[in-house]
């Protein structure tokens, strides 16, 4: 398979990308390409997330978000490169991992109550064919009431808004006990009351020294959300400290020529500058 | 027929014992694969024993495992519901419901193969070649979908028909054969219980209790690979294992059940006591047991009704005993079926209709600056623009409901302090949600009033609350008449200040 030449973001550079791993990084990803049938849809990715951070994952559509997560976490085959998490190949460090995929992905008329979805997180602990535990259910009791959906843990799924899906779905991954999750556009479709609880949410994680790589589409707030924020345009096009990489020339170089996403890009960094 | 009951009789304190420490469904299943694994062996009789002439006589004997031709029938047919049930649940929850009609159609030339092995209809050659045939009909359509630009429903659709057609053409061959024992061979296109035999009914055991064993085993693995596997994944669970064991699973119960049920129909074993299931239960593992009953009960009724005549199939009567099990779970299942959906409707309708009826007579009170002492016929049939026999039907439902009494033979209606409070809240809804729509919405006066005809029957205490408060109290509505304040509807309304309290409170006082 023929892979062009890849383009090194040139600022900042990722700290000592494609050196040897080691477990003090959570996620480390190097010279990773994957592609949809044929077409490469990421190239040469060189990535070393540090401890304890909150990550944005930003990009225009089909710039690659959700399969860079989803590649990190072994759920797609790679053409190329490899991901170590906390220094280990993905499958050995399976349960420091978790997730959030997008709301969209399940059934969400599937017969199961709001605890069973919950209990879900545990499974990965418990190993197969073990059942949940009076303690995995105090865990995703507790779970529940961090996302304020306790009330509702006997409900079947199919009866919640779009934003009590979406923390349940939250509540799930804090039950699975991680250090380092993957959450693809956790804001999606929610109402500002979920969104302000999430995003408080995730900043606690973060001062826990959890490690979060969230992708998100909205780039006004991206700003105020994350302390990183990984631009992606099917290579890295910029990895750093929000201040440092949200700036006028690397959200261009992100977003291309798109001239709508071009003046909320000016837009945004003229709400930064102020 | 006398040897046979001892022997049975002999069984059943064993029986007895291992049941009566808990009555639990898999306790009951793993007793019911006991007695059929210990069923003597003796050879069937023909269709048509049964010679009662009373229906319930007949079913009498037939369910109580009397003779014993009958006894593998039914008890095959029972074994085939409960695992095609319990699978079917997981496959019309995977979306899967076509994969299992791809697969019961591909398992035909493996049947012929397995009857040509070694020429005899022997049951373990037969569900080994059938096996093989399914499984190899998904991983054909697996590969379709993987190396062209076809979908899932064409490649299913594809290879359904391919290997259908070809188990069709060896069945034919084999008839043709001059040697082997081909009887019951051609019963697998529509099914026959009568053809199970002792040797069926082990094997229809072993697949059971295997599919409930591993079900129960990893039921939670099978839940959130179902519901979620690329989560399931992350958590270290194999999604793709897990699909080809219900994979598995599935073709062993679908080849178990084609003597009886035939590769025609027996998809719909699948999935027509599954989705009846769907329908009546929110959790997984209620649907699982709920549909291996219906499974149950289809197999059975089915296989006694094609023992009522001569040569009758199996298939259609167990299908169509599955798909009576469904109508019923559609029309009245007490959540999602549509009676009770229709009822529901139907109260709304008619609260709101009495809603309404309230507020005209409001309407009228208001409209005399609330003198006199009740609202008669005339007055408010003149106020809903309808006849005076529909206002005086309506007024009796308001009576029904305690919400007004009627006097002067049902002429003049007064409300109850309940009737007052409920059109005075009417009224205020309406009004307050006009003024919220000119206020804060800037909607233009005119154009609120049908917007507020249909909210004031659906707002909560909260909005109104909510409403109040973002209208700081207000007291008149767009068109500059009052909103009824709370203490309107505390105070038992005007009407009761200017009437004896023995009227206007109706029966209360």
């Amino acid at each position: 398979m023929e892979i062009p030449p890849i383009h090194k973001a040139t600022d900042p550079v990722p700290p000592h990308a494609g050196t040897t791993p080691t477990a003090d990084w959570p996620l480390e990803i190097h010279d990773l390409t994957v592609s949809y049938q044929k077409k490469p849809v990421l190239w040469g990715i060189d990535l070393a997330v540090p401890r304890g951070h909150l990550v944005g994952i930003v990009g225009p559509n089909g710039a690659g978000k959700s399969t860079l997560i989803k590649a990190a976490m072994g759920l797609m085959p790679l053409n190329s490169g490899w991901v170590k998490i906390f220094g280990e190949p993905v499958k050995r460090q399976l349960t420091r991992v978790g997730y959030v995929p997008q709301r969209e992905s399940v059934d969400w008329d599937f017969p199961v109550s709001v605890m069973d979805v919950v209990l879900m997180g545990r499974y990965g602990r418990l190993g197969l064919a073990r059942r949940p535990t009076r303690e995995d259910r105090d865990i995703a009791r507790h779970c529940l009431d961090k996302v304020t959906m306790l009330p509702y843990a006997n409900r079947q799924i199919s009866n919640l808004s779009g934003g009590q899906q979406q923390r349940v779905f939250l509540a799930r991954a804090l039950a699975q006990e991680s250090d380092l999750y993957f959450m693809d556009e956790p804001f999606a479709g929610v109402d500002a009351a979920t969104e302000s609880a999430i995003i408080n949410l995730l900043h606690e994680l973060k001062d826990k020294g959890k490690t979060l790589m969230v992708v998100h589409h909205d780039l006004p707030t991206a700003r105020n959300y994350f302390d990183m924020l990984l631009l992606l345009n099917m290579r890295v096009v910029a990895f750093g400290p929000t201040e440092e990489v949200f700036t006028y020339e690397l959200l261009q170089k992100t977003y291309g020529g798109r001239l709508t996403i071009l003046s909320e890009v000016a837009e945004a960094v003229r709400i930064k500058e102020e | 027929m006398k040897g046979e009951n001892s022997m049975s009789a002999s069984q059943k304190p064993g029986l007895w014992t291992a049941r009566s420490s808990r009555l639990t469904p898999h306790g009951f299943l793993l007793t019911l694969a006991a007695l059929l694994l210990a069923v003597p062996a003796s050879h069937a009789a023909k269709i048509g024993d049964l010679s009662e002439t009373t229906l319930a006589v007949q079913a009498l004997r037939f369910f109580t495992f009397q003779d014993p031709s009958v006894r593998y029938a039914l008890a095959g047919s029972i074994l085939l519901g409960i695992s095609c049930g319990m699978l079917g649940s997981f496959i019309v929850v995977r979306k899967m419901a076509l994969v299992g009609d791809a697969l019961s159609h591909a398992v035909l030339p493996g049947v012929a193969v397995g009857f040509l092995w070694n020429m005899s209809k022997d049951p373990v050659a037969i569900f080994i070649g059938a096996t093989i045939a399914g499984l190899l009909g998904t991983v054909v359509v697996r590969l379709i979908q993987q190396t062209t630009r076809l979908k899932e429903d064409t490649a299913l659709g594809l290879v359904l028909a391919t290997f259908f057609a070809a188990g069709i053409c060896l069945l034919t061959m084999i008839q043709r054969l001059p040697t082997g024992n081909k009887s019951g061979i051609d019963k697998f296109l529509f099914g026959q219980a009568a053809a199970i035999g002792p040797g069926d009914v082990k094997l229809m055991a072993i697949v059971t209790l295997v599919a409930f064993a591993i079900i129960l085993v990893f039921y939670k693995e099978f839940l959130v690979t179902s519901f979620d596997p690329a989560f399931a994944r992350v958590a270290g669970i194999p999604a793709q294992v897990f699909h080809y064991v219900l994979m598995l699973l599935l073709a062993g119960a679908v080849v178990i059940a084609l003597q009886a049920v035939g590769v025609v129909l027996v998809s719909a074993m699948l999935i027509t006591p599954a989705a009846s299931a769907y329908l009546l239960t929110d959790r997984l593992s209620r649907m699982v047991w709920l549909s291996a009953i219906f499974g149950l009960l289809a197999g059975a009724l089915g296989s006694f009704l094609s023992f009522l005549g001569p040569n009758l199939p199996t298939g259609p009567f167990m299908v169509l005993g599955a798909t009576a099990v469904f109508v019923l779970a559609f029309l009245f299942g007490p959540r999602h079926g549509i009676v009770i959906r229709g009822i529901r409707r139907r109260s709304r309708a008619s609260r709101v209709q009495r809603e309404n009826t309230l507020k005209s007579i409001y309407h009228v009170l208001e409209g005399r600056d609330f003198k006199g002492d009740g609202v008669s016929l005339r007055e408010l049939a003149e106020r809903r623009r309808e006849t005076v026999e529909e206002a005086a039907r309506q007024s009796r439902e308001l009576r029904r409901h305690a919400l007004a009494t009627l006097h002067e033979e049902g002429n003049l209606i007064f409300l109850t302090p309940d009737g007052w409070q409920l059109a005075c809240a009417i009224v205020r809804n309406h009004r307050l949600w006009e003024l919220y729509l000119t206020n804060a919405a800037q909607i233009a006066a005119d154009h609120v009033h049908e917007d507020a005809e249909k909210i004031e029957h659906v707002l909560g205490d909260e909005v109104v609350r909510e409403i109040e408060r973002r209208l700081a109290n207000a007291t008149r509505d767009p068109h500059g008449r009052p909103i009824p304040s709370l203490s309107d509807m505390q105070r038992g309304g005007a009407t009761s200040e200017r009437s004896p309290a023995s009227v206007g409170y109706g029966k209360r006082t």
